[in-house]
């Protein structure tokens, strides 16, 4: 069985000015991730801010093409694909929901603009359809021809969320779908996600920073650091045992509701590296406690953890050969 | 944490923002105190009325918003009856603020030594150079590395964690009795959330400052607050010891806000979060009985009525019809 969306080896870069009188110098955003998923997964990604997250959405979107690399949907690569087809499969939520909305078009013409576009249908079907699903995420059709303006953050959360399914798609990419929002409303907007879910049989990305809504939403857990996936693994091996120094200190530094437990210590040290400089060898060795010597020289690849297959990590800890010297 | 020196007092505020549509009531008649060491956090989610709260004690309203109180005191002197020229005199000096936006609450155009001195200068009148050794003192004291030389720095060439750290050391120049934080971690990464937070609580402990702590995140109450004040609709519906407000909640607000956010290993992973249905109300015009009762699911006709306040004051109190609250 062929994976429903996966990714090879995906780059991009950005040239970025240094300054007047500077050479251009260049920016890994996304640094040869790979990624598979299947129908029905729902895979979480989490990390900093630029660790290049919200890159990798784009490129998985066919919004910003990939420096190298393909992303391939059903078995088709997406850059040869056309625009519409793409666009029917694969469909995004975004973090903002106040600036992602057109301001001076109605509710109900945002939602129908994607059918517009394909040329589904008459008008009147059109929005007979656009008010079905305003109706599924429990937006109630009096506010159809109300313009997002007079709409709260989670409701027009759920106006952007119909759009993404008006045209019933398999791939929805949520990015940060809920940092935007209040903790009341970002329950009642997991709830929806879960619940639609089930019902259009959807396969979500789901990019967050929030370990504990990653937690809650996804089936796989990928850790972005720098433009790399450094682990990934399916969600409750990922929080019962981290593997990688930085997904240990990710999980550290949730702040659950309970009394008494102080604010943790990671150790992690002040700076986030500069991603036009980042640092030889591992990129996270400036920040890890317990670096060793082969950490700044030589980048550990992503490998499959030989007592769970189900993890792949980045890290030299490990490796065969220091799982060896550590054992010998 | 009774026999500490009382550093404020606040009873009875209330703001009211004039509107072209009337009388816009942010904050209504919150008490609150704050003891010398003691950390108070106000929560509550948007639009509850917790910023105005703090800008109305340190009297930065805007012009169109009227602040009313039948008490407001800082170590005893009146700060309704105040001067101008006297309270510039405790502002920044003995009581000082850490805002939300580090990216813009730092002047762009002057280096992060020239507003680091810059208050100390006026308020103790000393020389430029005492001013800059304790500017380098305190960039020790928040942790920021080579400080003589970050002196000469702008903001713009710092990170965000960087940037509220400065935002910090510069609050604790003058030795302030009264730290506002409001959502100081917010628009931090989480790993350096946790780091901003640890320093702030270090530093309350270690100087004995009042703290007053403003924040939608439980999970950040829940590690750091000795006191809590959960704020709906511009009301202290809830007050209590951390321990209190979280293993023995009252106020059917305050259950739903806890029974909201997903807790890694506490909420099944995929399962349903709870959720408060509808919205928050409108804070304009005429208001009677309780807010959140067109949310709540506890409502009795009697909620249309003054609403009592239950509990010990002072220690763990709820403005509930519910004589005992409503328990989890």
């Amino acid at each position: 069985m062929t994976a429903l969306i996966q990714a090879h080896d995906l780059t991009r870069s950005f040239a970025v000015n240094a300054g007047m009188f500077k050479p251009r110098q260049t920016l890994h955003a996304v640094n040869g991730v790979s990624l598979k998923l299947e129908r029905g997964d729902v895979l979480g990604i989490v990390g900093e801010s630029g660790c290049g997250k919200s890159t990798l959405a784009r490129m998985l979107l066919g919004l910003t093409p990939a420096s190298s690399g393909l992303v391939e949907v059903d078995g088709k690569d997406i850059a040869k694909l056309d625009r519409r087809e793409l666009t029917r499969r694969v469909q995004p939520v975004f973090q903002d929901p106040y600036s992602s909305l057109n301001p001076r078009k109605s509710i109900v013409s945002i939602v129908s603009f994607p059918l517009e576009v394909h040329g589904i249908g008459t008008g009147s079907e059109r929005r007979a359809k656009a008010l079905e699903m305003l109706e599924r995420v429990g937006l109630p059709a009096r506010y159809a021809d109300n313009s997002p303006g007079q709409l709260s953050g989670g409701q027009r959360q759920r106006v952007a969320i119909a759009r993404a399914l008006v045209m019933r798609p398999e791939i929805v990419i949520c990015d940060e779908p809920t940092s935007a929002l209040d903790v009341s409303v970002q329950a009642q907007i997991l709830n929806l996600l879960m619940e639609l879910r089930q019902e259009f049989d959807l396969t979500y990305v789901f990019i967050s920073h929030n370990l504990a809504v990653v937690q809650h939403i996804a089936t796989q857990v990928a850790v972005m650091y720098l433009g790399r996936v450094v682990e990934s693994a399916p969600t409750q091996t990922l929080f019962n045992h981290p593997r990688h120094p930085y997904t240990q200190a990710l999980l550290a530094s949730v702040l659950t509701p309970e009394t008494g437990l102080g604010i943790p210590d990671m150790g992690l040290g002040l700076s986030f590296p500069d991603p036009l400089n980042p640092p030889t060898g591992c990129p996270f060795h400036p920040r890890c406690k317990q670096r060793m010597d082969s950490c700044e020289t030589e980048r550990p690849p992503l490998t499959v953890l030989p007592i769970d297959p189900s993890v792949q990590v980045a890290c030299h800890l490990y490796s065969p050969n220091h799982q060896e010297s550590t054992l010998s | 944490m009774t026999g500490q020196k009382l550093v404020l007092d606040v009873q009875g505020l209330n703001v009211d923002i004039k509107t072209p549509k009337g009388i816009l009531h942010a904050v209504r008649n919150v008490s609150f105190q704050v003891h010398r060491g003691e950390t108070l956090c106000l929560v509550g989610e948007s639009g509850c009325g917790k910023s105005m709260t703090s800008l109305a004690i340190m009297g930065l309203l805007p012009k169109a918003a009227q602040r009313t109180t039948t008490r407001l005191s800082l170590l005893g002197d009146d700060l309704d009856k105040m001067s101008a020229k006297h309270l510039n005199n405790l502002r920044g000096n003995k009581m000082a603020m850490v805002f939300q936006e580090p990216m813009t609450a730092l002047n762009p155009a002057y280096t992060i030594g020239e507003q680091l001195i810059e208050h100390y200068c006026h308020h103790k009148e000393v020389s430029a150079e005492v001013a800059r050794n304790r500017a380098v003192e305190l960039l020790d004291m928040v942790g920021i590395a080579s400080a003589r030389q970050r002196l000469g720095q702008y903001p713009h060439q710092l990170s965000g964690g960087l940037r509220q750290r400065i935002m910090i050391a510069i609050a604790l120049m003058c030795e302030p009795e009264l730290l506002i934080a409001d959502e100081p971690s917010t628009a931090l990464d989480v790993t350096i959330q946790a780091q901003i937070l640890r320093l702030l609580s270090d530093l309350q402990k270690e100087l004995g400052l009042a703290m007053v702590l403003i924040t939608h995140d439980l999970g950040v109450v829940a590690r750091i607050a000795d006191r809590v004040g959960v704020m709906y609709a511009g009301e202290v519906v809830e007050s209590g010891t951390a321990e209190q407000i979280f293993s023995n909640p009252r106020h059917p607000y305050t259950n739903g806000l806890i029974g909201c956010i997903p807790i890694p290993g506490r909420t099944p992973a995929g399962g349903q979060l709870g959720t408060i249905a509808g919205v928050v109300p409108s804070l304009i015009g005429d208001l009677r009985g309780c807010a959140f009762r067109d949310r709540c699911s506890y409502a009795q006709p009697s909620c249309e009525m003054t609403i009592p306040i239950y509990g010990v004051p002072e220690e763990h109190s709820w403005r509930c019809i519910h004589e005992h609250g409503v328990g989890q």
